[in-house]
């Protein structure tokens, strides 16, 4: 970064760390935090589209899509939600490799699944393996938003569920009683005031996502996790920037960040839950 | 034909690390999976139970310290629960890995009267000792946080009736405020137990190091995952034994709270 970088076995402490600081490593590890934000703020509408998706299954008049909405809602009640996401990323990763298996090479006659492994034609192979570095990481983080969006599209879709069960039954009944049909009465009456009711729990949600951002590591996309990790680990003097093993410091830093991410998240929160209960006939509406 | 006998045999106590000393690596079957997922079910268990167990006293302590008027508890218990509360619980077993690493490997003679034992700080770096205080710790801010709020809906009418019958001080406290506010921190308790026993599956999942392969059940289910490269089998499993034992969980919990609630009318509740 800087010239007299060039040779940092000689430079004095302030200089030594504003080179430290600035390595390229360094600086992937603060991209890295734009990756955790990314997946924040690109997973939170999948999330909802999830959960209203469930929320609508579950309400719905058709008996079976009712059950798949209870089944999808209420799983993750009881399993934990690291069992989901280690599933979901292999089924996922391998069921989107068989289609393409089956559609681009049709007459390749071994089974799939020999013994312990899994084999795909070459072709089916998701990314190919020829394609670059950067669109593995892609496809990897993209699987990562599609199993984030799953698992917490179920807690999504219990709490829009409990929200749409708890907008007042004579709201309802009014509007029926001017002749409104099933769909104008939910578009005009029942999605505009369920927000109110969700709020609470969809905030409860946000700060759940937050805090299951690190498991992004676990599913092997360089999150800041795994750069803590790598930066921090004890450098012998083979290296330009020797050092112990920093990793207990890089790891309070980002303790700091998601406590400074959930502190502002709730103060965000509360200004919402003021904004939408105006005019409403709640107790938070009233003052 | 017995069911499994051979694999129980083998492998039933194998997560503590009794039986079998290899895993299974080739011709892996049902019966290999269903026993030592179960078997790795132990310390799920035994995390969750003793977590929870500790954590009760620790949080009720919080609760009371953060409802004080007096700024060096309620201080020290509100920043205890924001840490806690406000950071991923995989950050903190990270933190407390690498802190517990750093402390000089020593023992500590305690005498307990009858017997004297040596506490080595050295188990703090494993997980039986190290990821149950961090689960404790985690569980307790949690449960502090829960029971605060209740703490603070207890209903005056509830207290006034209590001076007016002379209780005052601690028995006031054990007879009616204890009472009341766990009764109404309850259904929320019961889900923090819930989040709590599907957390136990981040231990050796984050930094503590499974010592001889005696890990948890998504250890083994994991491990099967990665040598049969097929999770159709070991997830759906673990899944099975999850949702077997949160429902034996969320049984125990209503029934506490029936206890609980048991001289409120019925058509109060």
């Amino acid at each position: 970064m800087f010239e007299y970088c060039a040779d940092p076995g000689s430079l004095d402490s302030l200089q030594w760390w504003s080179c430290y600081l600035t390595t390229v490593k360094q600086v992937m590890f603060y991209k890295s935090f734009g990756t955790v934000l990314a997946l924040l703020f690109l997973t939170a509408p999948v999330i909802l589209l999830f959960g209203f998706g469930g929320a609508m299954a579950r309400r719905s008049r058709v008996l079976p899509l009712r059950w798949f909405g209870l089944a999808y809602s209420s799983m993750v009640r009881g399993i934990p939600d690291i069992i989901f996401f280690m599933f979901a990323l292999i089924a996922l990763d391998q069921g989107i490799e068989y289609i393409r298996h089956i559609t681009l090479c049709p007459d390749w006659t071994e089974p799939v699944r020999q013994g312990n492994d899994f084999v795909v034609c070459p072709q089916a192979k998701m990314p190919l393996s020829s394609a670059p570095q950067w669109v593995h990481q892609i496809y990897g983080f993209f699987l990562a938003v599609i199993g984030f969006a799953f698992v917490f599209g179920a807690f999504a879709a219990n709490t829009l569920y409990g929200a749409f069960q708890a907008v007042p039954h004579a709201q309802l009944e009014t509007a029926a009683a001017f002749g409104m049909s099933r769909a104008k009465m939910f578009r005009r009456i029942l999605l505009p005031q369920m927000w109110v009711y969700a709020l609470p729990g969809l905030s409860n949600l946000w700060m759940i996502l937050i805090k299951a951002t690190p498991l992004l590591f676990l599913l092997g996309v360089q999150d800041i996790v795994y750069w803590a990790k790598e930066l921090g680990g004890a450098k012998t003097a083979r290296f330009t920037y020797p050092h112990g093993d920093w990793r207990l410091g890089y790891f309070l830093v980002l303790l700091v960040f998601y406590l400074a991410l959930t502190w502002l998240s709730e103060r965000v929160f509360e200004r919402l839950t003021r904004r939408v209960s105006r005019g409403q006939a709640t107790m938070g509406g009233t003052t | 034909m017995s069911l499994c006998a051979q694999e129980f045999s083998d492998y039933a106590l194998r997560a503590i690390g009794i039986g079998e000393r290899l895993l299974p690596k080739h011709d892996i079957t049902l019966c290999d999976q269903f026993v030592l997922i179960g078997s790795g079910m132990m310390w799920n268990i035994y995390f969750a139970v003793l977590a929870v167990f500790f954590g009760f006293f620790l949080a009720t302590a919080v609760a009371l310290a953060r409802a004080s008027d007096r700024w060096f508890f309620r201080l020290p218990a509100k920043a205890f629960i924001f840490v806690i509360r406000g950071s991923p619980l995989f950050i903190q077993f990270f933190i407390a890995y690498e802190a517990f690493v750093l402390i000089p490997k020593m023992g500590i003679d305690i005498n307990l009267g009858f017997t004297e034992i040596t506490v080595e700080t050295r188990w703090l770096t494993k997980a039986w000792l190290g990821a149950l205080i961090v689960l404790f710790l985690n569980t307790s801010a949690y449960t502090a946080q829960i029971f605060h709020g209740a703490l603070m809906s207890v209903p005056k009418g509830d207290l006034e009736a209590a001076d007016a019958i002379g209780l005052s001080g601690f028995k006031k406290f054990r007879r009616i405020v204890f009472p009341a506010m766990l009764r109404l921190a309850w259904p929320s308790y019961t889900n923090e137990a819930i989040f709590l026993f599907h957390a136990t599956t981040l231990v050796f999942f984050s930094s503590f190091p499974a010592w001889r392969q005696k890990g948890d059940a998504l250890y083994y289910a994991s491990y099967f995952a990665d040598k049969t490269f097929d999770p159709f089998i070991p997830y759906p499993i673990i899944a099975l034994y999850f949702v077997i034992f949160t429902l034996l969980l969320t049984l125990l919990f209503s029934f506490a709270g029936r206890r609980l609630n048991r001289h409120i009318r019925k058509d109060h509740q």
